[in-house]
């Protein structure tokens, strides 16, 4: 098992009434390989979330196959969701709107145990671990997400995500509504978890050098297209696309 | 040169607690000042006091802002109302949520000039499209009846920096002009607003959480960490030979770009 995620010529069409369909992506092709980082980039508008979407099975493609770990997910999709959901798990950009408000972050966390068969306490034994995992404390499971800071509810989001030991981790401009210094100690954080777990990681950021430091390889999406990928070093250093070329002469 | 906007040991509080303590400096014209911080650390707070636009429960507790010496915290509304636009600018980090939603760009500019100026609206808007046409906007009249919907976020950005400068204040406040937008675009607001200095030779505060947006802009640099000023000094001492802790701890959190004669 060595393809985590192989994406195959995939399109998706956004239908609008009474206004022209939305090409959002353009027959696009990627692999993610078993323990890798990638790294996608492009501007607001390119398609990245919708590729985050798409592996993640929150909305389908119109045209091309999705495998996660060598299953077609459109397939298993009828059949078990469960079953893909604890093979990928998604961490979103606005770590609060993330969190439903009415329920405690322990709640949230706990819903993916309590909906595979553990029990209210072996899940909250189980949500205490996580949360010390992700570098809170077991308190903060009675916490809800209007009480506890951006860094700490997207820590908490992390667990959540975690809950289910995926393969993958789909993180969706998961730290581009942070603090600088917020924005470091969760990268810290997601580096350590790539490295104690068998973890592999789609890494969305417009901050290129962020990817720099983070990602193996990356991908750079413009208007619904890949138009490079490689090593972030070779495609900062020189780029091929016009595209990515004038994504790296606009960094101040 | 005298300073043209100065805080001398402002205190702000909310609800009796003081959340700026003590803050000092002074604006010269044409320079360019940059609020650096984290979220909640008072950047904000501190330029919106300057124009009275604390909401309800913010007041300013201690010390004197001043402009061209007059003490803003004693004027009435009716004459800050003089001040607020003609004289000291602001820009927003949401420009499309700063705009009216229902009325188009050209609309919005009349409404603006008329409000400080004698001036009818032919020359009005033929001043206004000579100002877009400087900042290389590609298309002044299209942009002139557009509804901001229908533009980006980032030419809307453009549109909001361009009616503000119409009415050439002497300061120009920009509240995260740059957070919301792609790199690309951050960059074209970045030298949009060095090209506006250049024109009206105005100061520019320019509040931002991005410190390579402040030392791509900035002659100087206040870093707040709730509500202390930490550090204040020219840009190039302070990005590149910060001597407090917490600065340093700020500029170690920002990941740069390697580019190739940084890697070898």
């Amino acid at each position: 098992m060595d393809e985590m995620i192989t994406v195959n010529n995939v399109s998706k069409n956004f239908i609008s009434r009474g206004n022209s369909d939305t090409l959002a992506l353009k027959g696009v092709s990627f692999s993610l390989e078993h323990g890798e980082t990638l790294g996608i980039v492009g501007e607001s508008g390119s398609g990245k979330s919708t590729v985050a979407k798409l592996i993640t099975g929150l909305i389908s493609p119109t045209k091309g196959e999705i495998r996660i770990c060598d299953n077609d997910i459109q397939r298993q999709k009828g059949e078990n969701p469960l079953e893909l959901y604890s093979k990928i798990q998604m961490v979103f950009q606005n770590p609060v709107e993330s969190f439903n408000p009415r329920k405690t972050l322990g709640y949230s966390i706990g819903e993916s145990l309590r909906n595979r068969g553990f029990s209210a306490s072996a899940a909250s034994t189980m949500v205490a671990e996580l949360l010390e995992k992700v570098g809170l404390t077991a308190e903060f499971a009675t916490k809800y997400p209007h009480q506890v800071s951006g860094g700490q509810c997207q820590r908490a989001a992390i667990a959540r995500a975690l809950a289910v030991e995926p393969n993958i981790l789909v993180c969706d401009e998961a730290t581009s509504a942070l603090d600088v210094t917020v924005q470091k100690q969760i990268m810290e954080l997601l580096d350590e978890l790539r490295k104690t777990r068998d973890l592999s990681i789609i890494f969305i950021c417009h901050n290129l050098a962020l990817v720099q430091s983070f990602c193996d390889r990356v991908i750079v999406l413009y208007d619904g297209v890949i138009v490079e990928q490689g090593r972030p070093n070779d495609i900062i250093n020189n780029p091929q696309a016009e595209y990515t070329k004038s994504l790296v002469d606009s960094i101040l | 040169m005298d300073s043209l906007l100065t805080y001398e040991n402002v205190e702000i509080s909310f609800e009796k607690c003081p959340v700026i303590h003590n803050i000092s400096f002074s604006l010269h014209e044409g320079e360019i000042l940059a609020l650096v911080g984290e979220s909640g650390s008072g950047k904000s707070t501190l330029i919106r006091s300057a124009l009275g636009l604390l909401n309800d429960n913010g007041k300013v507790t201690g010390g004197k802002i001043s402009y061209k010496g007059t003490n803003l915290l004693s004027l009435r509304e009716r004459e800050m109302r003089q001040i607020r636009g003609a004289e000291i600018g602001m820009i927003f980090q949401d420009a499309k949520g700063s705009l009216c939603p229902i009325r188009t760009i050209g609309d919005q500019i009349l409404e603006s000039i008329a409000a400080h100026k004698n001036i009818n609206k032919a020359d009005a808007k033929s001043k206004a499209l000579e100002l877009f046409e400087k900042l290389n906007f590609k298309n002044p009249e299209k942009l002139w009846n557009s509804y901001p919907f229908e533009l980006s976020g980032g030419m809307n950005q453009r549109a909001a920096i361009a009616i503000t400068m119409l009415l050439n204040p002497s300061i120009l406040l920009a509240d995260e002009p740059t957070s919301a937008l792609d790199v690309a675009v951050q960059k074209q607001v970045v030298e949009e607003i060095l090209a506006l200095r250049e024109l009206f030779g105005s100061a520019i505060i320019i509040v931002t959480h991005d410190i390579s947006v402040a030392s791509a802009m900035a002659d100087t640099v206040i870093v707040l960490k709730d509500g202390h000023m930490m550090e204040y000094g020219p840009a190039k001492e302070i990005l590149h030979n910060p001597t407090n802790d917490y600065t340093k701890m700020l500029l170690s959190a920002v990941p740069r770009l390697k580019r190739r004669q940084e890697i070898v």
